[in-house]
């Protein structure tokens, strides 16, 4: 079946294309998209794009950064209202992927993609979907984001830290500088009183999806950010966790180096 | 199949083509165009040796959808050379021995260019940055890191000639 | 910077060199610097279709049936190549020289042994039109047991892998399911040692992952010839096998190539140009063959996995009085080049050491696997880590100088090698000074005297009273090797969404009926049906007799 390719100016006119073609996928870098398209793959025939200035913007919005879904990782890392999220960007692919990968996009990039997903969740962002909520909790969203019919994403909100070295972000890869994610580990972790409060933690390329590492994040409630105060934590890494195996790793592996990169990244010293 | 026409600027000249609906910028420029100095390595966006430049910018054209440069300047290696005089970048890497295979050779050279053109004193670290969504199988990198330094450094610009060590050409 | 060590050696050779030593500038990179540089895919075509293949989503699996039916009339097919066109459809890359028995498909539609195995090729206005039709066809499969690992590939009821080769082993000299070395005797040595040192090496295949995918563009030509641009490390290595599969003469071939986006050894299998050639042959028109990047990843040759088994007799001085190797060379599913790999490794053992007793057998096992070929020191590079790994671990029970110990056992001049041939220009010593020097590592001054050129003398340099054996003798049945569990556990293969490894139908399909050819190339009947092997077999059959080659017998000085 011969390609199509249809674009829309207005973001709604999209979304109904897409919510009414089973076998179409949304295009926001094309990153993801074409490497489908190149490799013939058989399950999408329609192409739908929209150039609705709106998706490439990023607003204030008290204390929440409004980003549009076509914003790209290079956006962001030129963005000064996003500069707390400039380590995640940094580490998705290639310059000129950075170029071309959206915010949006990396929403829907399946394990071991979705880094900047990663970074996300940990920070409790917020979707909005064309013609359906505006709030819907990430970790709610990457349940539902390959269901039919498919949501268009017109922005992501996240609420800005107030300390900003409180975020913390690691992509461990064995290819460096660009590589595909062996483990990623994104960490929110503001402190009250030199002490850890509502800390969350999130992994990317340990599961299907992004997850949020529940029993680390209730280890390290209340504790202090040094070796004696994570050790809890460390021990509880992969708790509820099931590693995934792929090309990349074994469930093994990750399982055994999870705790090692988790005290790197909540000491300060990986990377 | 409906054809899509597009008109896009090509390394300074102004080119039109029709494109099928979904095909890729890639395919274009090496098929309908004629400008076979991007490569296929991939189809992935991994390797680089599809990098071209929109507005400046890299991108992969293996991934660029053909109908998005409708109004850009695009720039590719062939676009390096001003006739016979050779970028300072190629010159370069033909003293340093950047190039073995020579297949990833026109996407290294456009990354190079894109870094150069925004930021003619690199550091080692931004080359390594530039040229680090290119992959190569034969030169280890180093040359070719060695190579845009070079290049740099020697009073880069758009149309000038690299005079380097001396070496017999 | 290159530093010459003229000082070495320096009698040995005249020193009035005007290129060697001095930089200068390939020949081709003004071509690579400009994009310039004719790459196969860099030509264009009027009118170029391409061809892409249903591959095998299954490790190993018969064929009931194909129903090419609902593939035939989508849009831009304009023929499906099937096995029945290839006038020779059983080769193996090797019998160019006499070697070897043809044993693998260009298109299998009978049997696969390897996830990715063409079993028939579309070929179609563009590369989008020839994955639909691909998507449309209907493979029955009966999936039958695999094998994945050499050792377990030898025993006796396994899976029979490649039905040309009974037990799984390459017969080497129609005589033994192995290559053998053998010099002196090593069990007495053993029964001397004050050290026995032994211990297993395994490497993973290794894919050669060059950017220029492989590749291969056939036209036709004038005078009746056919051209073909092709990304081939051996061009005349590719002509012939062309020749040979298509059964044109060789002077109707005009293959054009030698720019090379990255070989490694990956680029010498000959898979893609007589399927671009057949194609032009039937469509009359230019066909494009290529690679895309998972199937060269996953169909493209890697170099195979190797195990060796390394058990050495070691005094208290550090001599190794005896070295018994026992090697698996996992070669995939079919032979290609690999049987001639075994024999260059037999040449290389024991290493670069002159050790008296030196005992080898070399397997060359089939296995579900990719087939393997050459890569960066083809049939070399794994024993070499083996080797020196051992020498490693020698060193340190010993509690020895690694360098100086591999110095004690260094080959020199006139020594005698284990396959029987006289040592000649060795260097090891002397790099290994260099290299200590170099990299700051002491060693004693009388390992710093050495030289190369003290060999020969008394019992290094004769070939010693050698004690052989019939172990391993085709007809005789073939001893069961220890089973040693592989100690990873291989993953399941997941299919991909590419469509072109067809996943099973989802109903049963209509029986095949032969597509009519679209040319005036007369399509012969192929090679001889195969008998329906047994999907495992308890006795090897009797081999047919293999043709004698130069590699393994006689060679030329």
């Amino acid at each position: 079946m011969p390609m199509h390719s249809q674009v829309f100016s207005q973001i709604g006119e999209a979304a109904h294309a897409l919510s009414s073609n089973r076998s179409s996928r949304y295009f926001g870098g094309g990153t993801l998209v074409m490497r489908q398209v190149n490799a013939g793959n058989q399950s999408f025939d329609t192409i739908i794009r929209s150039t609705d200035p709106s998706l490439k913007q990023v607003q204030i919005s008290g204390d929440q950064v409004i980003i549009g879904a076509s914003v790209t990782m290079s956006q962001v890392i030129a963005s000064r209202d996003l500069d707390f999220l400039k380590s995640a960007a940094s580490v998705i692919g290639g310059p000129a992927i950075r170029n071309m990968a959206t915010v949006g996009g990396n929403l829907f990039a399946r394990s071991p993609y979705g880094d900047f997903t990663t970074a996300l969740l940990a920070l409790e962002a917020t979707v909005a979907l064309s013609g359906g909520r505006s709030d819907v909790p990430i970790a709610d969203f990457l349940t539902q984001r390959f269901r039919e019919p498919k949501p268009l994403v017109i922005s992501v909100s996240v609420p800005r830290p107030r300390d900003g070295n409180a975020f913390r972000f690691l992509k461990i890869m064995r290819v460096k500088p660009m590589g595909v994610s062996l483990m990623t580990i994104a960490a929110h972790l503001p402190q009250s009183g030199g002490r850890l409060a509502n800390p969350r933690v999130a992994y990317g390329s340990m599961g299907d999806t992004p997850i949020r590492a529940n029993a680390v994040e209730r280890a390290l409630e209340g504790k202090t950010l040094d070796a004696q105060g994570i050790a809890p934590a460390l021990a509880v890494a992969t708790e509820g966790i099931t590693p995934r195996t792929d090309s990349i790793a074994s469930e093994w592996y990750r399982r055994e180096v999870a705790p090692a990169h988790l005290e790197r990244l909540l000491l300060g010293t990986g990377g | 199949m409906a054809k899509k026409p597009i008109q896009f600027q090509l390394n300074g000249s102004s080119k039109s083509v029709f494109v099928e609906e979904g095909q890729n910028l890639l395919e274009v420029l090496r098929r309908e165009v004629g400008d076979l100095t991007p490569k296929l390595g991939c189809a992935q966006g991994a390797c680089g040796s599809c990098t071209v430049l929109i507005d400046g910018e890299q991108i992969v054209s293996c991934l660029t959808l053909a109908e998005t440069v409708e109004g850009a300047s695009v720039e590719t290696a062939a676009g390096l050379a001003n006739g016979p005089t050779l970028h300072a970048l190629q010159e370069a890497f033909m003293d340093g021995f950047a190039a073995q295979c020579g297949f990833c050779t026109p996407g290294m050279l456009v990354s190079a260019k894109a870094l150069l053109d925004k930021n003619p004193s690199p550091s080692r670290g931004d080359v390594i940055e530039a040229i680090s969504g290119n992959l190569c199988r034969c030169t280890g990198y180093e040359p070719i890191i060695d190579a845009i330094l070079a290049a740099a450094g020697n009073g880069h610009n758009s149309a000038g000639r690299y005079s380097g060590s001396g070496r017999q050409s | 910077m290159i530093e010459f060590r003229k000082d070495i050696f320096a009698d040995e050779r005249d020193d009035n060199l005007n290129e060697i030593g001095k930089p200068t500038r390939r020949q081709d990179i003004l071509g690579h610097v400009t994009g310039r540089s004719p790459f196969y895919d860099d030509h264009q075509f009027e009118g170029l279709l391409h061809l892409k293949c249903l591959r095998s989503p299954h490790h190993h699996a018969r064929i009931r049936s194909i129903d090419t039916k609902p593939a035939e009339q989508m849009p831009g097919v304009h023929r499906i190549i099937q096995g029945s066109d290839v006038k020779v459809n059983l080769n193996t890359l090797l019998s160019l020289m006499n070697f070897g028995e043809d044993d693998e498909p260009v298109l299998s539609d009978k049997k696969v042994s390897y996830v990715g195995e063409p079993i028939l090729a579309v070929v179609a206005e563009t590369e989008r039109q020839a994955f639909d039709a691909i998507a449309k066809i209907r493979v029955d499969y009966e999936v039958l047991p695999h094998v994945l690992d050499p050792e377990e590939a030898l025993q006796p009821n396994a899976p029979l892998v490649n039905e040309t080769m009974p037990g799984n082993a390459f017969p080497y000299h129609e005589k033994y399911n192995h290559q053998k070395l053998r010099f002196g005797d090593v069990e007495a040595a053993f029964a001397q040692a004050d050290h026995i040192v032994e211990d297993r090496y395994q490497m993973s295949p290794i894919e050669q992952a060059p950017i220029e995918m492989c590749g291969a563009i056939a036209a036709p030509e004038t005078n009746d010839r056919f051209v073909c641009y092709t990304s081939t490390q051996a061009l005349f290595f590719s002509l012939g096998t062309a020749a040979k599969v298509l059964d044109v003469p060789s002077n109707r071939l005009h293959f054009i190539g030698g720019t090379v986006g990255g070989g490694f050894g990956g680029k010498v299998d000959s898979l893609h140009e007589p399927l671009a050639i057949l194609g032009c042959m039937l469509t009359g028109r230019a066909v494009r063959y290529a690679f895309d990047r998972q199937e060269e990843m996953q169909v493209g040759a890697p170099r195979g996995a190797e195990r060796w088994y390394i058990k050495d007799a070691v005094m208290n001085d550090g001599r190794i009085t005896a070295r018994k190797f026992t090697g698996y060379f996992d070669v995939g599913a079919y032979t290609r080049l690999s049987s001639y790999a075994i024999i260059k490794a037999a040449g290389h053992l024991p290493g670069p050491y002159t050790i008296p007793n030196v005992y080898a057998d070399i397997y060359c096992v089939y296995t579900n696997r990719t087939p393997a070929t050459a890569m960066r020191g083809f049939g070399i590079t794994g024993v070499d880590f083996a080797i020196e790994s051992h020498m490693d671990q020698i060193a340190h029970k010993l509690g020895m100088n690694p360098i100086e110990l591999r110095l004690i056992n260094s080959y020199m001049d006139g020594d005698m090698k284990a396959h029987r041939r006289e040592a000649k220009n060795t260097a090891l010593v002397e790099c290994m000074q260099v290299a200590a020097e170099k990299s700051g590592w002491n060693i004693a001054p009388d390992f710093k005297a050495m030289s190369s050129h003290n060999g020969g003398e008394g019992w290094r340099s004769e070939i010693p009273h050698t004690v052989t054996d019939t172990n391993g003798q085709i007809g005789n049945g073939v001893p069961a090797s220890t089973v040693r569990p592989a100690t990873t556990s291989i993953p399941a293969y997941v299919p991909s969404q590419n469509p072109s490894y067809a996943a099973p139908p989802a109903q049963p399909a209509r029986p095949v009926s032969p597509p009519t050819p679209q040319s005036n190339v007369q399509a012969t009947p192929t090679a001889p049906p195969q008998a329906s092997a047994p999907a495992s077999s308890s006795t090897p059959k009797r081999p047919r007799v293999s043709r004698f080659s130069s590699i393994s017998g006689t060679r030329r000085r």
